[in-house]
């Protein structure tokens, strides 16, 4: 088995366009949350949302973006990013030993915008050559492979808002067991209203408009709801002996990954469920359970699923938690990036020597009780981490990494 | 119009669809080889003809047969006639 290392990273989120200006947000424990005024008109029972801000789309032609989502034109931005850090140029990846796998589970706009040019025009042939392309949810891979002309695996993972974390978990494996030599690998959610409609509909969003900063509490006895964010974020996945061979800087180890179901409900997740994804990416990685010193949570702030994660933390870690925190309190839920972001957050903070607070933690409720919640930013970063996502239907996704 | 104003106005269309400099835009110039479109692109080319001149193009073979700019000047040029 290959050793995984993590030699570059990129995101484009709520928080900012680029390492330093996330870097930042985090540690000022700065909220990326807004109120969209267009959901209020249009009948959203909450109008809170993440937003991508001075975003440039220019950086592709119109003809490469014909047929690419908004969200694809920012995981492209975010892969240019993470391959920069990399030190890898266009003709290191154009091999097929180079991989692309990124979490997505919907590509919606594109779907309704072929219906209603159908419906309009009365001709398919009006709907345009680029739609199609767009309306899929492998459109982020589709389109990477053409513009980065890698020939390794070329897919996209849909598992609700656990995408990213196995996104990255199957491309280390990849890797692990010899079959690619690197991977371009991450997660993509959009930001529009009409993703996001039908959820709003089932009244999981939080309705704290007074103060959106202070909406999203995960493991907070107020919590309320989540907030729908999104966003892309690139990892880059090499060998680690053929990444120090050529002289990257390592940023970390991708140590292990561990994925589970819950075999039970479709909304509410179970007690059980993730904490034997979490034993499982502990157990692929060596490290004992003492040895995490930080737990990316996947706590969204509803009230059900933080009080389910608490008890799976505590079902792994017992009485002793390491500090905990879920940056969603500052992003809202970036839904089928998050596995993803979470990875690539956590990288920034090793980086930038700091650990991120859990934003708006004040006190817990009986079901999130006895986790150590970081309430103020750490000055310290964080060495051994584990990264946990969950998504609808109970799929798991934990991830161990280790940063030196 | 003009048969000047209606070349002006597909060549604008185009260029402006496909983002495609006016310099290489000559009669002889390829749409595939040399100014980059691809066979998907024809789909959208269509579409953009049918909105600048409010004509619709049925005939299929016709633009499978195009290969160069002036090919395209050709065939809205005998729409637009045939309109008249």
């Amino acid at each position: 088995m290959y050793r995984v290392a993590i030699t570059g990273i990129g995101i484009v989120s709520c928080l900012g366009n680029d390492l330093s200006s996330v870097g930042n947000a985090l540690r000022e424990g700065r909220s990326g949350i807004v109120i969209d005024p267009q959901r209020i008109e249009l009948g959203f029972r909450s109008p809170l949302t993440g937003q991508i801000q001075d975003f440039d789309s220019s950086i592709l032609s119109r003809k490469q973006r014909k047929t690419m989502p908004d969200f694809a034109v920012w995981t492209y931005a975010s892969a240019c990013a993470a391959l920069e850090l990399a030190g890898l140029a266009a003709e290191a990846i154009q091999n097929e030993q180079t991989g692309l796998i990124y979490g997505c589970d919907s590509s919606c706009v594109a779907a309704i915008e072929q219906v209603d040019a159908l419906r309009d025009r009365g001709e398919t042939k009006a709907i345009g050559s680029g739609q199609v392309f767009r309306s899929m949810t492998s459109s982020v891979t589709m389109n990477l492979n053409t513009l980065f002309k890698t020939r390794g695996a070329c897919w996209t993972l849909s598992s609700a808002c656990s995408s990213g974390g196995h996104a990255l978990g199957q491309a280390a494996d990849l890797i692990r067991l010899g079959r690619q030599e690197r991977m371009i690998c991450g997660g993509a959610q959009e930001i529009n209203w009409q993703s996001m409609c039908s959820f709003d509909g089932l009244g999981a969003f939080s309705v704290r408009l007074d103060n959106p900063p202070a909406a999203c509490r995960p493991f907070d006895a107020d919590r309320d709801g989540l907030v729908p964010s999104g966003g892309a974020a690139t990892v880059i996945l090499e060998r680690y002996d053929l990444a120090e061979q050529r002289g990257a800087t390592i940023l970390g180890e991708l140590l292990g990954y561990g994925f589970s179901s819950d075999g039970a409900q479709l909304s509410v997740p179970s007690e059980d469920g993730l904490s034997r994804a979490m034993i499982a990416a502990l157990e692929q990685s060596g490290l004992a359970v003492a040895e995490i010193d930080y737990l990316c949570a996947h706590a969204t702030s509803t009230l059900a699923g933080d009080a389910a994660e608490a008890a799976n933390i505590r079902r792994v870690f017992g009485s002793r938690t390491p500090g905990i925190s879920s940056l969603k309190s500052m992003t809202g839920h970036e839904l089928w990036m998050s596995g993803a972001s979470q990875v690539v957050y956590t990288t920034i903070m090793a980086m930038q020597g700091f650990t991120a607070a859990n934003l708006n933690f004040n006190k817990p409720d009986e079901g999130t009780a006895g986790l150590n919640i970081i309430r103020e930013t750490i000055p310290q970063p964080p060495r051994k981490v584990l990264c946990s996502s969950a998504g609808f239907g109970g799929t798991n996704s934990s991830l161990v990494i280790a940063f030196t | 119009m003009t048969e000047q104003e209606v070349i002006e106005l597909i060549d604008s269309s185009l260029a402006e669809e496909f983002e495609l400099d006016r310099v290489d835009m000559t009669p002889e110039a390829n749409i595939y080889e040399e100014l980059g479109l691809d066979s998907l692109d024809t789909v959208d080319m269509v579409i953009v003809l049918e909105g600048a001149f409010d004509f619709k193009i049925r005939e299929e073979e016709a633009v499978r047969a195009i290969r160069t700019l002036g090919d395209i000047h050709r065939f809205v040029l005998e729409k637009v006639a045939d309109q008249n």
